[in-house]
C-alpha cells in the first residue's frame, strides 16, 4: 500500500466528514478541575464569558458539572469575568 | 481530617510588609485554631477581570490547611470578612482528587506535562487538516497549466482513497 504522504487527494477528504466528539476528561483521564486555572477554562466559554452547553463541548455529564463549579469560583475570584465581550 | 483550601485577594495598595503581614496573619490564626497547614502559595499580583473596590489587580494567596472542626472555618471567615484589606475570599473543600492534584501541581507534575499533551495532540490534527489542504492546493496550482492531465489522475485516485485513510488509522492507534 502507498504510504499517507504518498496518496495525493484531489479534494481534502476531511471536508464534510463530522468528527466525533468526546469527553476530554474522561479521555485524558483528568479527575479535578482547577478553578485557580483560567487559561484551561477559558476553553469552556464563549467569547462572551458564557458557559458552552455540552453539547458544544462533548463533556460528559459528571465534568460539566465540575467545568460549570469551576468557572463560577473563578468567576468569583475575578480570575474570570462575569459578563465581558471579545473575551477571546 | 478534612482538607480545605481557602484563596483570597489582598489590596495591591497597602505597603508590601503590611500584605505578606497580612498573609502570616493567617496562618497563624489557622495553626492557633490547630489547623495542620498543607502549603501555602503566593500567587502574587494578578490583574482582576472586573472591577473590585474601585482596584483593577490584586495579590492572590491560597493556603491549603487540613482541619477536624467546622468552626475553624467559620473562624476564619469571620475573620477575612471584618478585614478591611481583603477584597475577597472562599473556601473550598478538597476532594481526594483535588488533594492529589494539588499534590502533583507542587511537585511539578501536573500543569506543563498535561497542557503540553493536548497541544500536541491539537497541533496534530491541525496538521493532518494541513497536510490534507495544502496536497489538494499544490494540486490545484499544478494543474491549471496542463488542463487535460488531471481528469486522469482524478479517475486512479478515488480507488486508492477508500482504504487508505483506513489504514493510517489503524496505524494512527
Amino acid at each position: 500500500m502507498a504510504s499517507k504522504d504518498e496518496i495525493k487527494f484531489l479534494t481534502n477528504p476531511n471536508i464534510g466528514k463530522l468528527r466525533k466528539k468526546y469527553c476530554r476528561f474522561k479521555k485524558f483521564g483528568i479527575k479535578h478541575i482547577d478553578y485557580k486555572d483560567p487559561d484551561f477554562l477559558i476553553q469552556f466559554v464563549n467569547d462572551q464569558g458564557k458557559i458552552l452547553p455540552r453539547r458544544i463541548t462533548g463533556n460528559s455529564l459528571k465534568y460539566q458539572r465540575k467545568v460549570s463549579e469551576a468557572v463560577k469560583r473563578a468567576r468569583h475570584l475575578a480570575m474570570m469575568p462575569y459578563v465581558t465581550d471579545l473575551l477571546k | 481530617m478534612r482538607q480545605y483550601e481557602v484563596t483570597f485577594i489582598i489590596d495591591p495598595v497597602l505597603p508590601n510588609e503590611e500584605i505578606t503581614g497580612a498573609a502570616k496573619n493567617y496562618q497563624e490564626h489557622l495553626t492557633q485554631e490547630g489547623c495542620e497547614i498543607v502549603h501555602v502559595d503566593a500567587i502574587g499580583l494578578k490583574p482582576l477581570a472586573y472591577i473590585i473596590h474601585k482596584r483593577s489587580s490584586g495579590i492572590y494567596y491560597t493556603i491549603e490547611f487540613r482541619t477536624e472542626s467546622q468552626d475553624t472555618i467559620e473562624k476564619l471567615e469571620l475573620a477575612l470578612r471584618r478585614d478591611e484589606r481583603i477584597m475577597r475570599f472562599l473556601t473550598v473543600k478538597l476532594d481526594k482528587y483535588g488533594v492529589k492534584y494539588n499534590e502533583d501541581k507542587r511537585n511539578g507534575l501536573i500543569g506543563k506535562s498535561k497542557k503540553e499533551d493536548r497541544k500536541r495532540s491539537d497541533d496534530d490534527n491541525e496538521e493532518d487538516n494541513r497536510r490534507g489542504g495544502g496536497g489538494y492546493q499544490g494540486r490545484a496550482k499544478t494543474s491549471p497549466p496542463p488542463p487535460p492531465p488531471p481528469p486522469p489522475v482524478a479517475k486512479e485516485i478515488p480507488k486508492v482513497i477508500p482504504p487508505a485513510p483506513v489504514v493510517a488509522v489503524d496505524e494512527e492507534e
